[in-house]
């Protein structure tokens, strides 16, 4: 079992989200002490040097997107908590929002003072219920006790915070969608340049930061950087969320330290495989990265280097594990159905490429599939690379094309014999 | 709408003032939480009340797949069919519904009592199968479980 935690630190329990638990585990302690120690300046620095990268999905270190936002520039300046969660798979930062949400909220008032923010937001997706009544409870409850609101703490320091609730959309999750969606308009993701710490949240210097990317910041100033670089890899400090669905023993959310090894947490943290199946593929961290077979992964490790040296990437750490007798072409076609869905329309290639791929598929699952399918599918995939404004037209062809080239033989059989070569199952029963 | 404006009064002094269009996605929840759907009175009530032009309501309402401009049913069961809940047994769940419920993903009980859709990914994997009903998240579900859900609805 990985032993390190630095978020998942407590036994949770029916009060443990709660102000006072969180104040008896030494909760707004370092809010106090940055406040009134710190300057901003020594807090970028601190985030900064303490390496962290993005747990969203791209990786990008913290510390480089918080060194756009010029201090003292005269304007307002705007950060963003990203609790869109939409990405299938992902499921860790509602461990956060339901266990630990005043962790969440003492990390953004931190990371408010060190940006000179005045008006704070977390866009939280608009199906998570308890997610947002917890997070809502807490934000009330900092209110109350001074730390959030006009003078926090009796310093000269204030910050509003808004829970901002979307409406059911896959493409918010993107960071300029995500503003967009704040703005009230339909959430179009927006070219860059200019970055969104240049121009974001109502044309304003704007810092949109994952959940858990946020939720570092108490523990990275508590401790030091140098303490958070302790654990890790030297380019991959910290530990993970790591949520794992699929057809493993345990399923749920896990804390591991950066560089685990893969098949020892899915054969003993997760409890082993369902049913004694063997391991057929895992998709790494979200739907939308590469899938990445049982031998690819017989050695690796689970840190960003690693992963992406295999092809694939640890995105945002929602891992789907696949047994053995899982029909890939059914899975494919799930997939697909679900980008065609969330594909908002705005540029030709994702919105004509989603429904084309997906109409394709299900041609082959109603066997009228044609042996030139599955290069015609590749080749639209490919035509999203890259020629998209947001990642999703890319993702999804990735997505597509590592399926296709891994498993073509299941799309041939399908294609041939009209019909699954795994009885079209996606379910993992005991029997088989 | 009229009778939500104290209470639109408070969630906007928290906003930064001056970006109004901002409040249109959480006024247009509350109005459906409160009606069930989005009616076009609601529509004009909240022009009058934000000045934002009709036609930026208009997109957001047909943008969002939860926004509704009709009633539906008392129960609204939503169903993942997403990856994660297929290799759970979604298809199952979903097919079970369909006959216990004799309405396709779409439709309405003929009583108005339930709503049944199909949804993607309701970040609840670790859990799967997930299903919703109205607001609560329902974990690991099966037939089963859900037979016993549903028949204590009215």
């Amino acid at each position: 079992m990985s032993s390190t935690k630095l978020l998942m630190t407590f036994p949770v329990s029916a009060t443990s989200h709660t102000l006072v638990e969180y104040r008896e585990r030494g909760g707004y302690a370092t809010l106090e002490k940055v406040l009134r120690q710190m300057t901003p300046t020594q807090v970028n620095d601190e985030i900064t040097a303490s390496g962290i990268q993005g747990r969203g999905g791209a990786a990008f270190p913290m510390g480089r997107k918080w060194g756009v936002i010029h201090l003292n520039d005269g304007q307002p300046h705007y950060l963003c908590a990203n609790a869109d969660e939409g990405e299938p798979g992902t499921f860790k930062d509602r461990w956060i929002l339901e266990n630990a949400p005043h962790l969440l909220v003492e990390s953004m008032v931190i990371a408010a003072y060190a940006l000179q923010v005045r008006n704070a937001f977390v866009y939280m997706r608009g199906e998570f219920d308890l997610p947002y009544r917890r997070l809502a409870a807490s934000v009330d409850e900092a209110y109350e006790a001074g730390y959030l609101g006009e003078r926090i703490l009796g310093t000269d320091v204030s910050c509003d915070l808004v829970i901002y609730r979307g409406a059911g959309s896959y493409v918010c999750g993107e960071a300029s969608a995500l503003l967009t969606s704040i703005e009230g308009r339909k959430p179009y993701p927006r070219n860059r340049p200019p970055r969104l710490t240049v121009r974001g949240l109502y044309q304003r210097p704007t810092v949109v930061n994952n959940v858990e990317t946020l939720a570092n910041i108490v523990g990275i100033l508590r401790d030091g950087a140098k303490a958070f670089r302790e654990h890790g890899t030297a380019k991959n400090p910290g530990t993970r969320l790591i949520s794992v669905s699929g057809h493993v023993n345990k399923p749920g959310v896990y804390e591991i330290e950066i560089g685990y090894p893969w098949r020892r947490f899915i054969d003993e943290d997760c409890g082993g495989m369902l049913h004694g199946r063997a391991l057929k593929c895992v998709i790494p961290g979200g739907l939308s990265t590469k899938v990445l077979t049982a031998a690819d992964i017989a050695t690796l490790t689970l840190d960003n280097e690693s992963v992406e040296a295999a092809g694939s990437s640890m995105g945002s750490g929602g891992m789907i594990v696949v047994a053995e007798g899982t029909c890939m072409v059914r899975m494919l076609q799930v997939m697909l159905r679900f980008y065609h869905h969330e594909s908002c329309g705005q540029c030709t290639p994702c919105r004509e490429g989603m429904g084309w791929m997906h109409r394709i598929i299900d041609r082959i699952v109603a066997g009228d599939g044609r042996p030139e399918d599955l290069d015609q599918m590749a080749r639209i995939a490919r035509m999203n690379d890259g020629t998209t404004i947001c990642g999703m037209g890319d993702a999804a062809g990735y997505a597509t094309v590592g399926i296709l080239a891994k498993y073509r033989d299941e799309f041939d059989y399908w294609i041939e014999h009209k019909r699954s070569r795994h009885d079209g199952n996606l379910e993992c029963r005991r029997s088989s | 709408m009229k009778h939500l404006v104290a209470e639109f009064d408070a969630i906007r002094a928290r906003f930064p003032s001056g970006f109004d269009s901002s409040l249109v996605v959480p006024f247009l929840r509350r109005i459906q939480e409160d009606r069930g759907y989005v009616a076009d009175s609601d529509i004009d009530a909240l022009v009058d009340y934000l000045r934002v032009p009709r036609i930026q309501i208009e997109e957001v309402l047909s943008y969002y797949t939860q926004f509704r401009r009709k009633p539906i049913g008392r129960w609204h069961v939503q169903a993942c069919r997403n990856v994660s809940c297929s290799l759970l047994g979604a298809d199952r769940i979903v097919d079970h519904l369909t006959q216990k419920l004799r309405i396709r993903p779409g439709e309405t009980t003929s009583d108005g009592r339930f709503t049944l859709s199909t949804v993607e990914c309701l970040a609840s994997c670790g859990t799967a199968p997930v299903v919703m009903i109205n607001e609560t998240c329902h974990e690991c579900v099966t037939p089963q479980k859900l037979d016993a859900l549903l028949e204590a609805l009215t």
